[in-house]
């Protein structure tokens, strides 16, 4: 037994995991990715394997959608340049099968030949319990189930074993799509109780480091800090069991080391790759680089209203007009993604979000509206940004930097170490002027809006209150789309956002992900790895 | 001494001249550390362009005629930011020394002289502060100050300090009970007077090489510090933030960012390195026959 | 015997203040973090009562002094807490990232006396001469070269063009399976069960690293080497050896060199906690999943317990580590008791 060799562990599938053995694994890295496994890389660390945990990092989603399903999903669709994006308009079923939906109730049934990973059939009540948790722990996964106007437990009825209805506070559009968000997944309550305590009605231990899921991926191996293994779950019963038999995510800090990997081959997919990597690899023999523009995202330079000088909106505009949007974008974005300014007309033409602002570069125009501010003279003001995020941040400061200069205001770069940023920015609330970076996962301008618009919401960091945008976005959130008002509304509340600008756009961010022998990468709202479409080639 | 009638200046001078040319290392060393006191003195004037200007059109450029070094990702010329980065990197090196240096004498002195509970005590900070790896220290110092040019200086001086002061500590030790310290004593010296003026420059030697090798470790520090984010601010040229930040241009093929201000990190830590024996040769009593 | 077991003991016994001192270092250290631990684990959309919640839940609604006296107490306990970022307990990750670290480090160390204790002796032959300074030139370049930039450039000259070293992927290439763990040394545990092909794996991934820390540590060791057999070989004794006839090898590492091993010896404690340092970045560099690399994201996100656990056990590494030294030197130099120092 010990002169066995111990190669071959994770790619063949050693007597620790179970899977036969696979006879061409001598020399992996030369062939990476013969079909059945995929080496995946990325700069992060997951966490924990429970997203309804408090601490639960944002790279530690990607269990939740591989490992976990949900009632419903979105469909695929095929992006422009022939990549693979959720689609937003369609709702499909996952675990369950068929809905009904009225003015007060949502009714699902769930598929009747629904299983666990452990074999055991998924039950309303399994959905009644993981969407009580979802709703009691607290923290993040509590606001994005209060988004779809899902808050208590009372709302969730196990009818019979697979009938499931959710009592609707109010009629919105936003309910059916907050359930197919990695937060409502759905857990073997059956395990779950099994190893909960008094202490721990909700087994957050436990499932921290157990998933306990339905699921198209097992969790094969956990090192937290290095790598993640995940095994396809033959069983699977919510869609197609997946193509690829294992994926082994390891993580790699530096974005160098990452990129010289995948450039020889050692890696199959290096996922949110810079942009910089991103854009010079895209010709390279062999590798694939799939971009995708971020939805309901925006990259913003943002003055904050409770610094002097920014109540003004002339000084905010003349900001906006001294921008280099073209050299920041070409510098700090290496031009992926979307430019979002040097929109044509001051008022919208239509309800699409973003669109380009209705701003460029012109110094004169921006020296006369702070002229005529009484500004004229400059002041000096911190430009903060994060060193999390030094990557985006620091050439955009430096370019910003440079063009306030030349009109009088002396900008100094203040870098607010990582655990400092969202305090400072979003809590508090106090820097004058910085950069910010929110994305919507439900993909309605009003839902962008209703984030970054009002007064006292997160990502409203500019301490902007415009009491029209207050009631428009209130009107609109729960609107259906096709309602004839919600255009109108929508455009109004697009054009005080461009002149009052308490966010400058400077474009809408992409997400870049590289790939070497595999393909079929699918880009979902929620920006994390989504493993259970991807195919070797 | 043979010759008698020549002045303390020259024989110092005459000194220093056999010791360059008893070393040609050491005098390579002296060389260079001239040129980088030049650079740091001068750098500014002299540059081609503007170390702060960028130019995003230029971003990128290998080293061509018009810009030695290439140029950054912001097009900024990196000839004029290494030479520019002279300054700020000896600054905080000088500094941070220099702080060390004095109050690790101090402490040690008064430590070794006086001894009792003093003692006891200093030994036990240091000896907390080196049961740290220093370089952890100080970023934790650094994290939890802010990262500003001065706290990197006050944690770097941090993390020498027990050098300077575990050395004199011990030669003062020693040489307290020593002959021609009594006999200050008895001619009515102060303490102070004597710690300064008989002991101490005992000390001064071996504090020379520390010094030397001190000024280059804290370049590293601060270059280190910058790597892991938490150096100093930009858009400030500074050798370790850039080759951080070039760092991650290698393996896409821009070396030059790299390379450059790397380069000039090691000669500069290189200098002071080798300084550190040529001045021990120029300050040690017993070399000067 | 019982009188040396009664002086290591003292010797245990004057480290007991060193540690009270770390340990009020680390808490004061961590206290002065900027950013909101409770913040930080709510997670990015949570509202004011959750984070408050979670104060509550951490701690750290507490005054400072009961935050650290509950600290001590769970210390006591063999508790470090949970680490956020991992979400871990702190003293698990440390058992399996501890590890990581030492192998790299006395790796390199064992490189690094290999050639510079040599190279020092060869220098101290001949002062003055070419190779006294190229000897010198060369191990002060060593030094010169912060470790992160050596990183980078091995990786790019023996990964990326070469293609002479495996993926800088952490210690071992995932085609292999981990030894199971005896000491948490792959290259010890890999041995034990004679499995060499696990073994090379584990040396291979090793390599660059290990020399690029070997490189930044070679010139205090050569350093006080030369400076060391210097002195000995100008003392009486070694004169008298010479003068008795015996053979120059026999008077070099026979006589010279055991007597200059101690001041080596004793710089080797200084040079072992200047690597740990110099492996924050390496380990960066180079994935390497040890504690050197988990302290900086620590302190990145200000997680206290992470950073307190790490502080301590640096501090606890030290003192074995002196104790070892200690030890040693009455093993080099019978005539040294501990009663000496």
């Amino acid at each position: 037994m010990t002169n066995q060799t111990r190669r071959g562990f994770l790619l063949s599938g050693g007597a620790v995991l179970g899977a036969s053995a696979l006879p061409f694994l001598k020399a992996l890295p030369a062939q990476a990715a013969s079909g059945d496994v995929i080496v995946a890389v990325m700069g992060q660390t997951i966490n924990s394997l429970d997203l309804h945990r408090s601490g639960t990092n944002r790279p530690s989603y990607q269990v939740a959608v591989n490992v976990y399903d949900r009632l419903v999903s979105f469909g695929t669709k095929e992006t422009p340049d022939g990549g693979l994006s959720y689609d937003y308009s369609v709702i499909e079923p996952e675990v369950a099968e068929s809905w009904e939906i009225t003015d007060t109730e949502m009714i699902f049934k769930l598929k009747p030949e629904g299983k666990f990973q452990d074999g055991s059939p998924i039950t309303a009540a399994d959905v009644k319990w993981s969407f009580d948790r979802a709703v009691s722990l607290g923290g993040f996964p509590a606001v994005q189930m209060k988004a779809g106007s899902l808050e208590s437990p009372d709302q969730f009825v196990a009818v019979d074993d697979l009938t499931f209805k959710i009592k609707m506070l109010r009629p919105s559009k936003l309910t059916l799509p907050d359930l197919a968000v990695p937060v409502p997944m759905i857990i073997n309550s059956k395990v779950a109780l099994a190893n909960a305590t008094d202490d721990d009605p909700w087994a957050t231990e436990y499932l921290h480091t157990t998933p306990a899921g339905s699921g198209a991926f097992k969790v094969a191996q956990w090192k937290p800090g290095e790598q993640l293994v995940y095994e396809r779950n033959e069983g699977y019963t919510s869609g197609p069991v997946p193509a690829i038999k294992r994926v082994v995510l390891r993580e790699v800090p530096s974005p160098a080391t990452r990129r010289a990997l995948l450039e020889r081959g050692d890696v199959n997919l290096s996922f949110n790759m810079p942009n910089k990597d991103a854009k010079e690899l895209s010709d390279m023999d062999g590798v694939t680089i799939q971009t995708t523009p971020i939805e309901n995202a925006i990259y913003c330079l943002n003055p904050n209203l409770s610094f002097e000088p920014f109540k003004d909106k002339r000084v905010r505009q003349a900001i906006a007009w001294s921008v280099p949007y073209q050299e920041v974008f070409e510098t700090a974005a290496y031009g992926r993604g979307k430019p979002m300014w040097g929109g044509e007309s001051t008022t919208p033409s239509d309800i699409a979000w973003p669109q380009p602002f209705p701003y460029s570069t012109d110094l004169d125009k921006a020296k006369a509206l702070l002229e005529e501010a009484g500004y004229g003279a400059g002041f000096e003001v911190p430009l903060s940004i994060s060193l999390g995020q030094a990557d985006w941040m620091e050439p955009v400061a430096l370019l910003v930097q440079e063009n306030l200069a030349k009109i009088g205001i002396t900008a100094v770069i203040d870098k607010v170490p990582g655990a400092n940023w969202r305090t400072a920015s979003l809590v508090e609330k106090r820097l004058p002027l910085h950069l910010e970076t929110f994305g919507g996962w439900l993909n309605y301008p009003c839902y962008y809006f209703f984030w970054a618009y009002l007064e006292g919401h997160l990502f409203n960091s500019s301490n902007y209150r415009n009491e029209e945008i207050e009631t428009l976005t209130a009107e609109t959130l729960h609107m259906p789309v096709d309602d004839p008002e919600y255009a109108p509304k929508i455009k109004r509340m697009i054009e005080i956002a461009w002149d009052e600008v308490p966010r400058i756009a400077l474009w809408q961010p992409a997400l870049n992900v590289g790939m070497h022998d595999v393909k079929d990468f699918e880009y979902w709202f929620h920006r994390q790895l989504d493993i259970r479409n991807l195919k070797g080639v | 001494m043979s010759d008698t009638t020549t002045s303390p200046r020259r024989q110092a001078l005459a000194h220093f001249a056999y010791v360059m040319r008893d070393n040609p290392v050491t005098f390579l060393a002296f060389a260079m550390f001239a040129a980088f006191v030049l650079m740091a003195l001068f750098g500014p004037a002299l540059v081609p362009y503007d170390p702060l200007a960028s130019d995003a059109s230029k971003a990128l450029q290998p080293p061509s005629a018009s810009h030695w070094f290439g140029t950054d990702n912001l097009g900024r010329d990196v000839f004029s930011r290494v030479i520019v980065a002279t300054r700020l990197d000896l600054t905080i090196s000088v500094a941070a020394v220099a702080l060390s240096f004095v109050f690790g004498s101090i402490l040690g002195a008064v430590a070794g002289y006086w001894g009792g509970w003093l003692d006891a005590v200093l030994n036990r900070v240091l000896d907390t502060i080196m049961a740290f790896p220093l370089f952890v220290l100080a970023m934790g110092i650094v994290a939890a100050l802010g990262n500003t040019v001065e706290n990197i200086v006050y944690a770097t001086a941090i993390i020498n300090l027990p050098f300077y002061a575990r050395l004199v500590r011990a030669e003062v030790n020693i040489r307290r009970e020593a002959g021609f310290v009594q006999a200050a004593k008895l001619s009515g010296e102060s303490d102070i007077s004597i710690l300064a003026r008989q002991i101490f420059p005992n000390a001064l030697p071996p504090m020379m090489v520390q010094i030397s090798l001190n000024l280059g470790w804290a370049i590293l520090n601060a270059a280190g510090l910058s790597f892991i984010g938490l150096g100093v601010r930009p858009p400030e040229a500074e050798w370790g933030i850039m080759v951080a930040e070039g760092a991650n241009f290698i393996i896409s093929g821009e070396w030059w960012l790299a390379l450059f201000p790397g380069l000039w990190l090691m000669m500069a830590v290189f200098t002071f390195n080798l300084m550190g024996d040529g001045l021990r040769d120029l300050v040690d009593p017993r070399r000067r026959t | 015997m019982s009188g040396r077991l009664k002086s290591i003991g003292l010797r245990v016994l004057q480290a007991v203040p060193v540690v009270i001192g770390v340990v009020v270092v680390s808490f004061v250290l961590t206290r002065a973090l900027p950013g909101d631990p409770a913040v930080y684990f709510a997670g990015a959309a949570a509202d004011e009562q959750s984070i408050q919640q979670i104060r509550e839940a951490l701690g750290l609604d507490k005054s400072l002094l009961q935050q650290f006296l509950i600290y001590v107490g769970d210390l006591l306990h063999g508790d470090f807490g949970q680490s956020i970022m991992t979400g871990q307990p702190v003293a698990d990750d440390l058992i399996r990232k501890l590890p990581a670290s030492l192998e790299l480090t006395l790796l390199a160390l064992c490189m690094s006396c290999g050639l510079a204790v040599p190279l020092g002796i060869m220098a101290a032959r001949n002062p003055g001469s070419l190779q006294d300074h190229l000897c010198r030139m060369v191990v002060t370049a060593g030094v010169s070269l912060p470790t992160f930039f050596t990183g980078v450039l091995l990786i790019y000259v023996f990964y990326y063009l070469l293609g002479w070293a495996p993926s800088p992927l952490g210690r071992l290439d995932f085609i292999y399976i981990e030894p199971d763990t005896v000491t948490g040394f792959y290259l010890i545990d890999s041995a034990i069960i004679g499995d060499w092909e696990v073994f090379f794996g584990a040396l291979k991934q090793l390599a660059l690293p290990a020399i690029t820390l070997a490189l930044f540590t070679m010139a205090p060791i050569a350093r006080m080497t030369r400076a060391a057999m210097l002195s000995v070989l100008s003392s009486d004794f070694i004169r008298t050896a010479r003068a008795a006839g015996l053979t120059e090898r026999k008077v070099l590492y026979g006589y010279a060199l055991r007597n200059a091993l101690l001041p080596v010896v004793t710089t080797l404690g200084m040079v072992f906690s200047f690597t740990l340092g110099a492996n924050v970045l390496v380990e960066k560099v180079f994935a390497w999943p040890g504690i050197g690399s988990y302290a900086v994201e620590a302190l990145v996100a200000s997680d206290y317990a992470a950073v307190q656990g790490f502080v301590l056990s640096m501090a606890l590494l030290f003192v074995a580590l002196n104790l070892i030294i200690d030890i040693s030197y009455s093993l080099i130099d019978p005539r040294i008791g501990f009663e000496a120092r």
